[in-house]
């Protein structure tokens, strides 16, 4: 009863959320055009834009898609004209959007921020919160049966739902503005400003992991590994990726997520943000060195004691949504022999590609060449990674497919630091998954759970150790097992059985 | 080339022809009328909660059989003819084995019959209504989704492994469900007292209404032979759509007692004890070498009844494990390498919804002579271990851990072998128990509380020696 009224109020707050979108009245003034447009560009758009000036727009979408087109049209013109540094981007038009908005949202930000993001967050407490009142243990009855879990109407919707939000966020955020303006009032609190569309896409990611982690710990509350494991996520997730970095910039330093690092930020070499930091004195040079000490010494040590898990499912922003938000959706990873291959081709790929790509940065950055080895476009290099990756497929194709193709689409075929902690869990870490001499019974519950696509079972029937560079350590697995079969451990790297004994234990007939 | 057939693909069938063609290149078929592919049985309650599809109950993809050149028949065996080393087909329509006609055979060299359980009957009243049914193959799974909308409540008779799971399963889809247990106390011809109030009290926190002592003595039906109630045999009647019958497994050896007749054109039933027969009893006779009275033939799974079975095994166990062990051992001896059916100490593995049970060695009901138990149960009611051991009067091993029953704490099972094999002493066990526990990190230890509740009640002052860890800090 309370679930459904949780249930009914989320949705509600949804469905506002998503109206808040058409709600503005827009009217481009010339004073806007002259704030956000550069002297030597100006007179184009006020030229340009003239028709638009001063005008009423009720619909939010005819407003912005004609500005848009506008500014499109000048951008073509300075490409002709080769004139790079008069172009605009996505976050001018933004702003744009946002300075010519009024009406009800614009004059009750906080009331509309209560109405959608409080009443969402209500309405979803509502609905997960009375879960604990059923016996702690396992309960996945009715995944199988239910929609939005199985690729079946709601799961595609969600999917759709996902995948917009993040094209928009990437590459057409002025149609999201209101959303941005929604949270104003929280950027005001927290730095003093308005909301920039990673203020909002990161306040909406923490919002998530502490909701959805609140729900996988009532879920798993059984398991105290669980319960350490999803509490740590979401300290990173708020503290160290959301708070920090805000806090960081309030005080004029460069802001940095401290846990992210490169090659996951592959951007971390880029020379603007090199640039910044040496600029930005001591404090500038510590995180640079921190960011470089991190993948060079923190990545090989930690991974060596305690497996990729440490940051895959302890510690990592995109790991940490995946395993909150995404913990529904996790029994669709693909568990074939076919789908490993494939991962392995992708994913080694892109740690390729984002190696070659860093290199191609930094021979620019010290060389002054924009062509490595002679022939290797530095430049294209960069902007396609940062397309083909960093937005497609670690945003649209990594969480938008999370209701199509389980929860660790990136981790598992994209993310190129996944890869490189994988190579090491595999081959020098004290971490592997044990398994308990002749007690399975091969049901594939852990199979079916591991968000990794990984035929977990396929191990423990054969008393083989679960020794897989792309593991995450969940523990997902050793808990669902219905007869105590799995057990993530770390021991001396020697002990892990990586070959099948020819016969498992409680058969006494000859080896 | 040698052909080798095998009836059946469960976890027996399927092991023996892994097996074998690991060692081997002989030809390979496995026949199974139930499905087209190797399932595990043990998940079907999974399937029906929706934790998981039934393509996931697969344990190999299905390709893993054409490469590895095991040729999978879909089919019922209707009779098998020894002497001439051939298998008849059931005919597709004839579900009930009365048509005398046969719809193709097949020849073999060597026959491996892996013909797993069939659910008790008791030939009460009823039980061929609409609604009554066993757990036991894919169609049963079927049948059970298909009349699931229309149950309100369910009776569930036999309190076993499977009626708890089939509870557990009715439960989940919100099904009002009784549980007639003849005994005074669940399971209790398994387990010791203490355990089975435990369990009893576990699964009645579920809001499964357990009736004790409690007999079905009819089912009755409606006017469209569909179940509406039972009655017990104290004339209670509980009105219920559905009845389980989970009253144990019988060895499912039909096929061969099925005359042969005018099917092959020779008057004898393929079991004639004696000459030309196979020899039955409760279930398929097998030698150490699981070999029939018949050459050629061999018998290994659920289907199976040793003659000379181990000490401390039963003649006939219906277990996933034993099943895989026999398929491993007949493999070597189908491969010219005869090798004797040799399980360790027993262990077993079991969940009551939500808290899971392991089974170490032997700890029956009663206690044996000359054993001692020793019993600890958390204050939550939710954790217990219990641990038999020699009494100090014992002639053999005096002090010897003979076996263990966890419930809610996880055990390493090389460690228990270990023990109970080499018969380490009670307090020996006691001071290193943390090396057997196998609960995921972080989780709450009880080895203090355990070795405190021994100490008082024996008045030793024992103190725990070890961690809890890997086996390689153990040996
Ligand atoms: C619901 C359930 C839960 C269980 N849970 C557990 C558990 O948790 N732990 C455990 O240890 N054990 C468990 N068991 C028992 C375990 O599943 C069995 O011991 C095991 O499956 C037996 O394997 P098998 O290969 O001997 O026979 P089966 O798996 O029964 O395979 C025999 C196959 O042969 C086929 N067959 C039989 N006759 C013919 C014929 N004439 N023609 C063609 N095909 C034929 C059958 O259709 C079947 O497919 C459970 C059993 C059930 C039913
Ligand atoms: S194998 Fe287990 S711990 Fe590793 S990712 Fe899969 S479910 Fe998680
Ligand atoms: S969940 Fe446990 S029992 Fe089931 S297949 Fe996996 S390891 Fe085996």
């Amino acid at each position: 009863m309370l679930q459904k009224l949780g249930l009914f109020i989320f949705l509600a707050a949804f469905m506002l959320f998503v109206g808040t979108l058409g709600m503005n009245n827009y009217t481009l003034t010339n004073e806007i055009l002259e704030k956000n447009f550069k002297e030597d560009a100006l007179l184009d758009a006020k030229i340009e834009l003239a028709s638009m000036v001063d005008q009423n727009y009720s619909n939010s979408y005819t407003f912005t898609a004609e500005l848009s087109e506008g500014i499109n049209q000048l951008n073509k013109v300075y490409n002709a004209q080769q004139a790079w540094d008069k172009k605009i981007y996505e976050d001018t038009i933004l702003t744009i959007v946002k300075s010519s908005a009024n009406g009800y949202l614009v004059d009750n930000k906080g009331i509309m921020f209560l109405l959608t993001f409080g009443l969402a967050i209500f309405g979803a407490l509502l609905f997960i919160i009375p879960e604990a009142q059923k016996p702690a243990g396992i309960k996945n009855n009715g995944i199988y049966f239910n929609p939005a879990m199985t690729r079946k109407w709601l799961g595609i919707g969600i999917g759709t739902f996902l995948i917009l939000f993040y094209i928009a966020l990437y590459f057409k955020p002025q149609y999201i503005a209101n959303w941005t303006m929604l949270v104003d009032p929280v950027s005001k609190l927290i730095n003093g400003g308005e909301a920039s569309r990673w203020f909002m896409y990161g306040f909406l990611y923490t919002i998530s992991v502490l909701v959805m982690g609140i729900r996988y710990i009532i879920k798993y509350r059984h398991s105290k590994y669980q319960i350490f494991r999803t509490l740590s996520i979401m300290f990173f997730q708020t503290c160290i990726a959301f708070i920090l970095p805000e806090i960081m910039s309030n005080l004029n330093l460069p802001s940095a997520d401290l846990k992210n690092m490169w090659p996951l930020d592959y951007s971390f070499f880029f020379n603007y943000r090199i640039d910044k930091l040496l600029a930005s004195g001591a404090f500038g040079i510590f995180l640079l060195v921190w960011g470089i000490v991190l993948f060079v010494v923190g990545v090989p040590v930690m991974v060596y004691f305690f497996g990729k898990r440490w940051y895959c499912s302890w510690v990592c922003g995109c790991g940490g949504l995946a395993e909150t938000l995404g913990d529904p959706f996790r029994q669709l990873s693909n568990k074939s022999l076919k789908a490993w291959k494939i991962e392995r081709y992708l994913i080694y790929g892109v740690l390729a590609f984002a190696i070659i790509m860093t290199i191609g940065v930094l021979y620019t950055y010290f060389t002054g060449s924009y062509n490595l080895l002679g022939f290797i476009p530095t430049e294209s290099l960069k902007s396609s990674y940062g397309f083909l990756i960093g937005s497609i497929f670690s945003g649209v194709v990594g969480t938008g497919f999370y209701p199509l193709m389980g929860n660790r689409v990136w981790c598992r075929f994209g993310c190129p630091l996944a890869a490189y902690l994988g190579i090491i869990q595999r081959f020098k870490s004290k971490f592997r998954i044990t398994t308990n001499g002749g007690q399975c019974i091969s049901c594939g519950n852990c199979s079916t759970h591991c968000e990794m696509g990984i035929d977990v079972r396929a191990y423990a029937q054969k008393g083989q150790d679960i020794v897989r560079s792309s593991c995450v350590g969940c523990g997902v697995c050793s808990a669902v097992c219905p007869r105590g079969v799995l057990n993530l451990e770390n021991a001396e790297t020697g002990t892990r059985v990586m070959i099948a004994p020819d016969v498992l234990l409680g058969n006494l007939m000859e080896k | 080339m040698e052909h080798v057939v095998i009836i059946g693909n469960g976890i027996s069938g399927i092991t023996a022809a892994r097996h074998i063609r690991k060692q081997s290149d002989c030809k390979i078929t496995v026949i199974s009328g139930e499905t087209d592919h190797f399932f595990s049985r043990t998940a079907l309650m999974y399937v029906y909660m929706g934790h998981m599809k039934f393509e996931h109950t697969k344990p190999y993809e299905d390709w893993f059989w054409e490469k590895n050149r095991i040729e999978l028949k879909r089919a019922w065996v209707k009779t098998v003819d020894f002497e001439e080393k051939k298998l008849y087909f059931r005919l597709p329509n004839d579900t009930d084995d009365k048509e005398a006609k046969v719809g193709g055979s097949i020849s073999y060299d060597k026959l491996i019959l892996a013909l797993g359980s069939t659910p008790n009957k008791f030939g009460w009243k009823g039980q061929n209504l609409k609604g009554v049914q066993g757990l036991y193959s894919y169609q049963d799974l079927e049948s059970l989704e298909e009349i699931t909308p229309q149950i309100k409540k369910a009776v569930i008779v036999g309190g076993g492994l499977i009626g708890v799971e089939l509870a557990e399963m009715l439960h989940s889809k919100e099904i009002d469900v009784t549980f007639l247990v003849r005994e005074s106390s669940f399971w209790n011809a398994v387990m010791p007292p203490e355990e089975s109030v435990f369990i009893s009290r576990h699964i009645k926190e579920n809001h499964i209404n357990l009736k004790f002592s409690s007999e079905l003595d009819e089912i009755i039906g409606d006017e469209n032979g569909q179940v509406k109630a039972i009655r017990t045999k104290s004339g209670e009647e509980i009105e219920c759509q559905f009845v389980g019958l989970t009253v144990g497994v019988s060895p499912n050896i039909g096929l061969l007692k099925v005359p042969q007749g005018n099917m092959i054109g020779r008057e004898k039933p393929a079991f004639v004890l004696g000459v030309g027969g196979i020899k039955l009893n409760r279930g398929i006779l097998v030698n150490e070498y699981l070999e029939t009275n018949i050459p050629d033939v061999y018998a290994v799974g659920d289907c199976v009844e040793h003659e000379n079975p181990q000490v401390g095994r039963k003649n006939i166990e219906q277990i996933w494990y034993t099943g895989r062990i026999m398929g491993e051992t007949v493999a070597r001896t189908i491969c010219g390498k005869p090798t004797k059916y040799q399980p360790g100490i027993f262990f077993n593995s079991a969940k009551f919804f939500d808290i899971e049970y392991q089974t170490y060695g032997q700890v029956p009901a009663e206690l044996p002579v000359d054993t001692k138990t020793f019993y600890w149960e958390h204050s939550s009611g939710r954790i217990c271990v219990r641990i038999n051991y020699q009494a100090d009067s014992a002639e053999r091993r005096p002090k010897a851990v003979t076996g263990v029953n966890t419930f809610g704490i996880r055990m390493r099972h090389e460690v228990w072998d270990e023990w109970i094999s080499s018969g380490k002493s009670i307090e020996y066990v006691l001071e290193n128990l943390p090396k057997a526990n196998f609960d995921p990190e972080f989780f709450k230890q009880y080895e203090k509380e355990i070795l405190e509740k021994y100490n008082a009640e024996t008045g030793s002052s024992l103190t725990l020696k070890s961690k809890k860890g890997l086996f390689s800090k153990i040996f």
